[in-house]
């Protein structure tokens, strides 16, 4: 295995280490003891006491995050505060996939439109057409979530009746419509900006030069030289994407009722269910750690000169 | 890449001798490029809605025609009147003075945090990896690393969440220890406890990008001539790492001076960011956000997102005008 995989591969588990550390300490300082949750207000300070040593949560603290990580490397997440006898992992799991699959929707979105108008905009670099993409692309990446849903639910919901205002009847009906779209269409921007970006850089390079000089037919041209090493920065947006599709999935889960991990992740900080809330920091960050490193990897084989760095320090 | 002035050591030299003429050289490529920024409509447009929005936030004592929590309730859920000229809340707080108001909000979390994060913490670790390297470098550059690895909202939610009853059980300490109340319930903490967690995620990206800069500014010609001439480390960052490293670091900043102000947003429309009653965009279109509020009373939800939508856009244009002109390349 080449050394740069290596290296990343050491780096990982010590990144998760880190990331369950911090995640540890802010739930272990933060507010709500979770013996006076269970018992409610008007507990004892014996009870109080009693449940605490039961809990473990009289022991030091070192121990107390070495069972905690064993209990999660066993899926074990401990208990909602606001759900009663309900587990997290309980919680979490179906909500994650409902999520999954509005993410994956919006991605496919962002690629399948981005990628075509980024091209456009490459090759129309400078007319109307360019600047008109730009300049809309620009709109859409400022346009937060919060604000494209009312707007898309009045005009699609309240005026045409076309789209169900809310739900969520899973991934082949109506209702993911508006979600998806809200959640893409920042994607789309991102994706068209990069690809125009990238397609113009490329198309500047002497090789593509070259390749016309030596009288290839410009299909050639474009398809092997052109497109191929243009796309490839895009492979980043599958790492960077992630991110903007946790972020946009709290809000738009939220305001379409969506039952996902964003609007759980809203309702856990309304209910302050802090071990809800530790559980999704530690999976999402889980889920970003592995995404980099994937990217990263990927990034080393196709592209082998950024493989010293990346043994060093990541692509982004 | 982006050298603003690669002899800016030797005509800054000149300058002390030969008076006021070099001098005004000197400063030739940032004059240059701030009047080749203002030939650009996305500039102008974008640096015109900044400062009208902004500017009516800073003197929102002044323009706004009520209080920020003035409440009529005898004129509660009023549409646009002369007396009210975007109408009234849903207890008869004028929008119009509210959105002002928030606007003072979003320009104090959004300045501070920047000021913090990305500029201080962001610039001076990025310039101590970049020229010091080795350990210096691989510690910064690993920290960095981390934060990366979190996903950022959720962990700003998180040490939102678990750290203002400790930053507000520290400033009811503090009001006790001075003897200045008030300061709890004017949101000092939520603003503490926001752009703290804003500053903490923003500095990595400046970090990195100064540090690229300075990597390859150290092999420059102009800085080698400098150090074997006897500058001291201090000098050779001041007057010469840290002047060419800036353009790119402007672009970068700028393009996410909207993003920050969006997070505000974001952050107080969770209900974690600002707090009651301290007004915030953010809060205003959650207390808008409602079927039949959009259907019968759009203006209590539009104004907040007009606005917020053309501030995050006029950043975002400002930025990408500047990536025109301190960018060349890029274009």
């Amino acid at each position: 295995m080449p050394t740069f995989v290596v290296r990343r591969l050491l780096w990982l588990p010590v990144l998760l280490v880190i990331v369950s550390f911090v995640t540890f300490v802010l739930g272990h300082y933060g507010p709500g003891d979770p013996a006076e949750v269970r018992l409610g207000e008007r507990a004892t300070p014996e009870a109080v006491a009693l449940v605490r040593e039961q809990l473990g949560l009289d022991r030091p603290f070192f121990v107390q995050y070495g069972s905690y990580l064993a209990d999660v490397v066993r899926g074990d997440l401990g208990d909602s505060f606001s759900y009663r006898g309900r587990t997290v992992a309980e919680l979490i799991l179906p909500r994650m996939w409902v999520s999954v699959q509005l993410g994956l929707a919006a991605m496919l979105l962002a690629v399948s439109i981005g990628i075509p108008l980024g091209l456009i905009a490459a090759y129309q670099q400078g007319r109307w057409l360019d600047t008109a993409l730009v300049s809309l692309t620009l709109f859409f990446l400022s346009t937060p979530v919060f604000i494209s849903a009312p707007f898309l639910i009045l005009l699609f919901a309240v005026q045409f009746g076309l789209l169900p205002v809310s739900g969520w009847d899973g991934l082949f009906s109506l209702s993911i419509v508006m979600p998806a779209l809200v959640m893409g269409l920042p994607g789309v921007a991102g994706v068209v900006r990069l690809t125009r970006a990238s397609a113009i850089d490329v198309l500047g390079q002497d090789y593509v030069r070259t390749a016309r000089a030596k009288g290839l037919n410009e299909a050639t041209v474009q398809m092997r030289h052109v497109l191929r090493n243009a796309l490839t920065p895009l492979i980043t947006v599958l790492g960077l994407s992630l991110a903007t599709l946790v972020e946009g999935a709290f809000i738009t889960e939220t305001i379409f009722g969506i039952p996902g991990i964003g609007k759980l992740a809203v309702e856990s900080i309304f209910s302050r269910d802090y071990p809800v809330i530790m559980a999704l920091v530690l999976i999402v960050a889980s889920a970003f750690v592995f995404a980099n490193m994937v990217v990263d990897l990927l990034y080393g084989f196709i592209d082998p000169r950024t493989r010293q760095e990346l043994g060093a320090y990541g692509a982004r | 890449m982006a050298h603003v002035d690669p002899n800016a050591d030797l005509s800054a030299d000149a300058a002390q001798a030969a008076g006021s003429e070099e001098q005004r050289r000197s400063r030739g490529p940032w004059v240059r490029a701030a009047l080749q920024l203002l030939r650009r409509p996305k500039a102008v447009f974008g640096i015109t809605v900044i400062v009208l929005l902004y500017g009516g936030g800073i003197l929102a004592p002044l323009l706004a025609p009520y209080g920020f929590d003035d409440q009529d309730l005898l004129a509660a859920r009023e549409g646009p009147s002369a007396e009210h000229l975007l109408g009234t809340d849903f207890v008869g707080r004028d929008v119009l003075s509210r959105v002002i108001y928030s606007l003072r909000t979003n320009l104090i979390v959004t300045a501070t945090a920047v000021a913090t994060g990305s500029l201080a913490l962001g610039i001076t670790l990025g310039l101590m990896a970049g020229y010091f390297g080795k350990r210096v470098d691989t510690v910064v550059m690993r920290v960095g690393e981390v934060f990366l690895a979190f996903p950022g909202l959720l962990l700003v939610i998180l040490l939102a969440a678990t750290v203002r009853p400790r930053v507000l059980d520290w400033v009811r300490s503090l009001e006790d220890a001075t003897g200045i109340y008030g300061l709890a319930q004017w949101g000092i903490a939520d603003y503490l406890v926001v752009f703290g967690a804003l500053a903490v995620f923003s500095w990595v990206g400046v970090a990195r990008l100064v540090r690229g800069q300075v990597i390859q500014l150290k092999a420059m010609p102009f800085v080698e001539a400098s150090r074997t001439t006897g500058a001291t480390a201090p000098r050779l960052i001041l007057r010469h790492l840290l002047p060419n490293a800036l353009p790119p670091v402007i672009v970068v900043v700028t393009m996410g001076m909207g993003a920050i102000a969006g997070a505000e947003v974001v952050l107080s429309w969770l209900g974690i960011g600002i707090q009651h009653p301290v007004p915030s965009l953010g809060s205003m279109i959650r207390e808008g956000q409602d079927v039949s509020i959009l259907r019968n009373q759009p203006h209590l939800i539009l104004p907040p997102v007009v606005v917020v939508g053309l501030l995050v856009f006029a950043w975002n244009l400002l930025g990408d005008a500047l990536n025109d002109v301190l960018n060349p390349r890029a274009r």
